[in-house]
């Protein structure tokens, strides 16, 4: 079976983009805090979503809508009617973190399959097969914590489908476990849809020298010609001891195309695109590589040679955690 | 209200291990949650001493919940979580995975690495056997507020995070191991020197966080103190107070004098700024507009 390319869709031209550019599958969200790439100018509301999911259905395309920030407490109506819609929308499955909206969706929503979302950070077979058991969980998209041997270790003890990341921004922390951002900001993936958001980003040129801040934290420093990085926290530079770096990772992103027949091997059903945000000629020219090296891989020929680093940020990519070492 | 003393984040010495709990057995707390919550490697070195730190804190009259690792990912680490429903006291969960192993019957408590941010996980959680919640330091005290009401129709205990660095993120990756170059498999145990995590700086040497390991703190301490009377009244039923390697039995004194109301706020953030004058506090994630903001008392109490 040919390994199902899952892109990214932040609006409905982009959706269109990445279903004529090959994509099997978009993945998008609905135009509020529902989802974790809640961005101003992106995500759907609901008759672009129905639109969305016909043209998607037209192609032989699925889409599936994440509605995978916490409901906030007092305010779960919100979420529970993002399922509902996402149900009545068409979707071919949901992206669910949080365990009392997976509970609301098993029970008022049965029939809509339920994907659980790197969100949640599904770490371990025992924790996928606890999703499974407990609300239906028919595919899970794992955190970028794991090496490719502890994936196929994963697929040979569960039945649950998985989905990995292979291209595109990179959390280094475990997802849906991570509040720096709200420390230093007030706002964060989990509550708010958002990380390191641009209305908290200061750019100071003083003396010939670029600070880029992040709630008034300076985590970038270059001189004024060179370009400089976005400030997402875990990016940043800092110090620490005797030490000033990237202490937690560089400013690079994830590419693992290479380790595409090792994670086919690893039984992974599906490749991941982050990148919601992204412009429409990125997301086609991702998934037209994507595609490409999974239908060469699936013919039994040689992967097309990597042409997608120009895109990554910073110019620098990693196979993250797929290899151990990075540790 | 009550005082619970979370799991030590950081890895101590034995002789440190043994000693502080020693030392819970005669603090003015009520229940002590232990174990290794952080780094599965840590474990060995003193796994040996939690049965007898068990005993002395029972026998004093303590709760006792053991944690479970907050990321499981090897083997090893599914072996420990299955054998951890196994030792005959109550389990703190901090990962789901956990839940896995627990027999259904088994009544848990859950810890604030969990995920609860709303009622329907309250009452999922309550219906597999949860009695006791320590909700997730990000949440503001509104939502505090709403929680701790829905808990309390299903019986459930609310607890919330009250002092001691934040735990902010957990990570496959080991930064003090990558600090000295080294990886997580090869780490020689870095983080062994910072008893209360490494502190980090941002480029205009301005604290901001502290590293521990594969966990992210904050470099401020939470401290509830002025959120305090407002958490009681919105019917949180305990604070959990995080060890930190110096002050902490005057720490829990303070506290402890503050919920008995033999001390106002004002007097116990002095008390606590003198444990530590070099330590800075913060309650933004309770009542200010980002989680490292310090109220100091200033604005207006939380309406609950």
């Amino acid at each position: 079976m040919v390994m199902e390319i899952v892109c990214p869709a932040g609006t409905p031209a982009a959706l269109r983009t990445a279903v004529k550019a090959g994509a099997h599958t978009i993945y998008c969200g609905f135009a509020d805090e529902t989802n974790a790439r809640n961005f101003p100018g992106l995500n759907f509301d609901r008759t672009e979503m129905r639109e969305g999911v016909a043209f998607a259905h037209a192609q032989g395309v699925k889409v599936l809508i994440a509605i995978n920030t916490f409901p906030r407490a007092g305010n779960e109506a919100i979420w529970h009617r993002a399922v509902s819609d996402a149900e009545s929308c068409g979707a071919d499955a949901v992206i669910l973190a949080d365990i009392g909206l997976l509970a609301y969706a098993a029970a008022n929503h049965p029939n809509l399959r339920r994907h659980l979302s790197v969100q949640a950070a599904a770490a371990n077979a025992d924790m996928i097969n606890f999703y499974a058991g407990a609300f239906g969980v028919k595919r899970v998209v794992l955190p970028r914590v794991l090496s490719v041997p502890e994936i196929a270790a994963i697929n040979a003890e569960t039945e649950v489908e998985t989905e990995v990341f292979v291209f595109g921004g990179l959390c280094v922390m475990a997802e849906g476990r991570c509040s720096l951002s709200s420390y230093a900001t007030g706002l964060s993936p989990n509550m708010n849809g958002v990380c390191s958001p641009a209305s908290h980003v200061k750019y100071l040129e003083v003396d010939g020298v670029l600070d880029a801040r992040l709630g008034g934290y300076t985590i970038h420093r270059v001189a004024q010609d060179d370009a400089a990085p976005y400030p997402t926290l875990c990016k940043g530079c800092f110090g620490a001891g005797d030490k000033t770096g990237h202490l937690f990772e560089d400013p690079v992103s994830l590419n693992a195309e290479r380790l595409i027949p090792q994670l086919q091997k690893a039984g992974v059903r599906a490749l991941k695109i982050e990148g919601r945000q992204r412009s429409r000629s990125y997301v086609a020219q991702v998934v037209r590589n994507f595609r490409a090296a999974v239908d060469a891989l699936d013919a039994g020929k040689p992967l097309p040679e990597g042409m997608l680093t120009r895109l990554s940020e910073g110019q620098a990519v990693t196979a993250g955690a797929y290899k151990k070492t990075w540790r | 209200m009550k005082l619970t003393v979370g799991p030590n984040q950081f890895f101590w010495s034995p002789e440190r291990w043994t000693s502080f709990h020693n030392d819970l057995a005669n603090a003015p707390v009520d229940r002590v949650v232990l174990g290794e919550l952080v780094c599965s490697k840590r474990l060995p070195f003193y796994q040996n001493l939690i049965p007898d730190a068990i005993a002395t804190l029972l026998a004093a009259g303590k709760g006792v919940a053991l944690t479970s690792l907050a990321l499981v990912t090897l083997k090893r680490e599914r072996k420990l979580t299955a054998e951890l429903v196994e030792m005959g006291v109550e389990v703190e969960i901090n990962d789901l995975t956990a839940l896995a192993y627990l027999p259904k019957s088994s009544k848990f408590s859950v810890g604030p690495l969990v995920n609860v941010y709303n009622e329907g996980t309250i009452a999922w959680l309550a219906s597999r056997g949860a009695t006791r919640i320590c909700l997730p330091p990000e949440l503001p005290i509104a939502a505090v507020q709403t929680l701790a009401t829905a808990a309390a129709d299903l019986g459930v205990t609310i607890e919330v995070w009250g002092h001691g660095r934040l735990p902010l993120a957990i990570s496959g990756r080991c930064y003090h191991a990558r600090l000295h170059g080294r990886t997580k498999d090869n780490c020689q145990f870095a983080c062994e020197d910072d008893p209360d995590g490494l502190d980090i700086s941002t480029l205009d040497g301005q604290p901001f966080l502290a590293m521990n390991g594969v966990q992210t703190l904050s470099d401020s301490y939470a401290c509830v103190v002025y959120q305090a009377d407002a958490l009681a009244r919105a019917g949180v039923a305990a604070l959990r107070l995080s060890p930190q390697s110096t002050g902490f039995d005057s720490l829990c004194q303070v506290y402890r004098q503050l919920l008995d109301g033999t001390c106002d706020a004002a007097h116990a953030a002095d008390a606590i700024g003198r444990i530590d004058g070099a330590v800075r506090l913060s309650d933004g994630f309770l009542t200010g507009a980002r989680g490292v903001d310090w109220s100091a008392g200033t604005t207006e109490p939380a309406q609950v």
